[in-house]
């Protein structure tokens, strides 16, 4: 993944700072669920007489509750499991994934998802390209690579986990298919939260960007859906042309959107590193904060940045906690 | 030579059961999964885990269970005369016997189809390289959040001038003695790991023995308490 511990040269000022607010950070959180933290081999407290059941991260050893992984402990009603926090993705049926094609196979695509296999996207579970609905042939199965070609950055969802542990994905929406003109960065799965929304539309700055379950984030200039299927068929040819014409005119990124591309990118870097959840929320917070402070794009990797963004975080959880 | 002066003191001044200074931190590799760097006084090995991943090579693959790969190698500036070749025999057997090591502790099962690569690097060697290494093993995995049934530690023992020594160095390991390397499990108390290059009468083995298994339990409770820090960081840094 991207750069774990803080291997910044602080000046001892700096230090001092991000020590105090790494400080202001932990006492917020340790009022909030204290001592839920398991690592490998610690017994998990449970009231025997009441039945359990026990969750991923836990095992039975005479009797007792032994934790396999290191996390924290999360009780619904009767289940007990440890939630991991620097693990690999774990996925769940419905979540949206960003991911990277590395193979072109029979009928399918292999796609790296930091998962403990690489996903499959079928053939069959892709809207072609036109929006046509119809069996997949052969002459199909040749022109895939006119889809997605290896190294591509695919966006799709998880459509099952079958029970050999193999991941199916499904790209059934004009949302979802390959992602071009933008920035793909990895940040550990714990750090990304399930919500009801992952596509965002930063209008201000015109930037799309993905925040993938499987801690994938895409970063890119925005893009306008269309929907195929509410064209009427003699349209639908003219709009193929116009649009494989004017493909060319629209390969120019201006400089400002790169700019803008290039900011959001180093901001996820920053929480990245800091270790903090990384929601569009934040992101946007850490977007203005450098721009107010005047922090060029380059300098935003620097430690006086991650001592403001830490400091910031700090004051915005306190914050959040007075309401 | 004289390896205990007359006041017990070891030629780098530990009492016979004394180990050398433990320095210890996880995620040390920025890309890998999990790391660790792990040191026993001038002993430094730095460990680095890749996946759970997909099986890179097909006709490996176990029915069931994961697969777990390790490879050990020394740095050639790690020791004082420098070593060229690099798959010796020595690293070959170190592989084989850290691998079978971690098999054991990691609960391959709930993990089908995929592939675990532990890679250590041994960055100075003083003695006892083949502890730190389990040592710096379990920390990576544990940091990759790989289940596991308990943390398996390893330390060695030897025995010179008639006494029983924890923890040699590379002076101590080298004089000819026995060297007894074990490893164990402390929570479910098991031993997955004991090797010895040198005969020793059964009674002084077993004192040999418990003085190891006595320093594995100390170096699990420091394994232990860097987990625990660095767990508690990471949880009340994302918490929102």
């Amino acid at each position: 993944m991207m750069m774990r511990k803080i291997q910044l040269p602080f000046t001892q000022t700096q230090k001092v700072r991000y020590e105090r607010a790494i400080e202001r950070l932990q006492s917020l959180s340790s009022t909030v669920n204290s001592d839920a933290s398991v690592i490998v081999t610690d017994t998990i407290p449970v009231n025997h007489e009441d039945a359990f059941l026990k969750g991923h991260g836990t095992s039975e050893v005479d009797g007792e509750l032994l934790a396999t992984v290191c996390g924290v402990v999360e009780r619904v009603d009767k289940l007990v499991y440890v939630r991991t926090l620097r693990a690999r993705y774990k996925p769940e049926v419905g979540d949206i994934v960003v991911g990277r094609v590395i193979e072109v196979a029979q009928k399918r695509w292999r796609v790296e998802l930091n998962f403990t296999q690489d996903g499959v996207l079928m053939l069959s579970s892709m809207n072609m390209p036109d929006g046509s609905q119809r069996r997949r042939t052969s002459v199909d199965e040749l022109n895939m690579r006119n889809i997605f070609v290896e190294h591509d950055v695919v966006c799709a969802e998880v459509r099952s986990i079958q029970h050999d542990g193999s991941l199916q994905l499904h790209a059934r929406s004009q949302k979802y298919g390959k992602l071009e003109k933008g920035q793909l960065l990895k940040v550990d799965p714990y750090l990304v939260k399930r919500s009801k929304h992952h596509f965002h539309y930063i209008e201000s700055l015109g930037i799309d960007l993905i925040i993938g379950c499987n801690g994938f984030i895409w970063v890119g200039e925005h893009v306008e859906v269309r929907d195929p299927v509410m064209m009427i068929d003699g349209q639908k040819d003219d709009e193929m042309i116009s649009s494989s014409s004017s493909t060319k005119e629209q390969s120019h990124t201006p400089l400002e959107t790169r700019q803008n591309i290039c900011r959001i990118g180093n901001a996820i870097r920053v929480l990245s590193n800091l270790g903090f959840t990384v929601t569009v929320q934040v992101i946007t917070e850490t977007v203005n904060l450098s721009n107010s402070k005047n922090v060029d794009i380059h300098e935003m990797l620097c430690s006086e940045f991650h001592v403001l963004v830490a400091e910031n975080e700090a004051e915005r959880r306190r914050e959040k906690r007075k309401k | 030579m004289e390896y205990v002066n007359p006041e017990g003191l070891r030629l780098d001044g530990r009492r016979f059961n004394e180990m050398r200074q433990i320095v210890a931190e996880v995620g040390v590799v920025s890309r890998a999964d999990g790391s660790a760097v792990f040191e026993m006084g001038n002993t430094k090995v730095i460990a680095a885990v890749y996946g759970p991943r997909e099986i890179q090579n097909k006709s490996q693959q176990k029915n069931g269970h994961a697969l777990v790969m390790c490879e050990y190698s020394m740095a050639h500036f790690s020791t004082g005369d420098r070593r060229r070749q690099k798959n010796d025999r020595r690293s070959t057997e170190l592989s084989l016997v850290i691998r079978q090591t971690m098999e054991a502790c990691i609960l391959t099962e709930v993990l089908p189809h995929s592939q675990i690569d532990i890679f250590l690097q041994v960055l100075q060697a003083d003695g006892g390289t083949r502890s730190a290494c389990i040592n710096a093993a379990t920390l990576a995995l544990a940091d990759a959040g790989i289940p596991m049934r308990d943390l398996a530690v390893s330390c060695s023992a030897g025995y010179l001038n008639s006494t029983p020594l924890l923890d040699l160095n590379y002076v101590e390991d080298s004089a000819g003695g026995a060297d007894v390397t074990v490893g164990i499990l402390p929570k479910l108390d098991k031993v997955t790991l004991l090797q010895m290059d040198a005969k020793l009468p059964m009674e002084t083995f077993e004192t040999v023995f418990a003085l190891a298994s006595e320093g594995c339990k100390a170096i699990a409770e420091r394994v232990r308490e860097v987990l625990q820090e660095n767990t508690k960081q990471l949880e009340y840094r994302r918490a929102a």
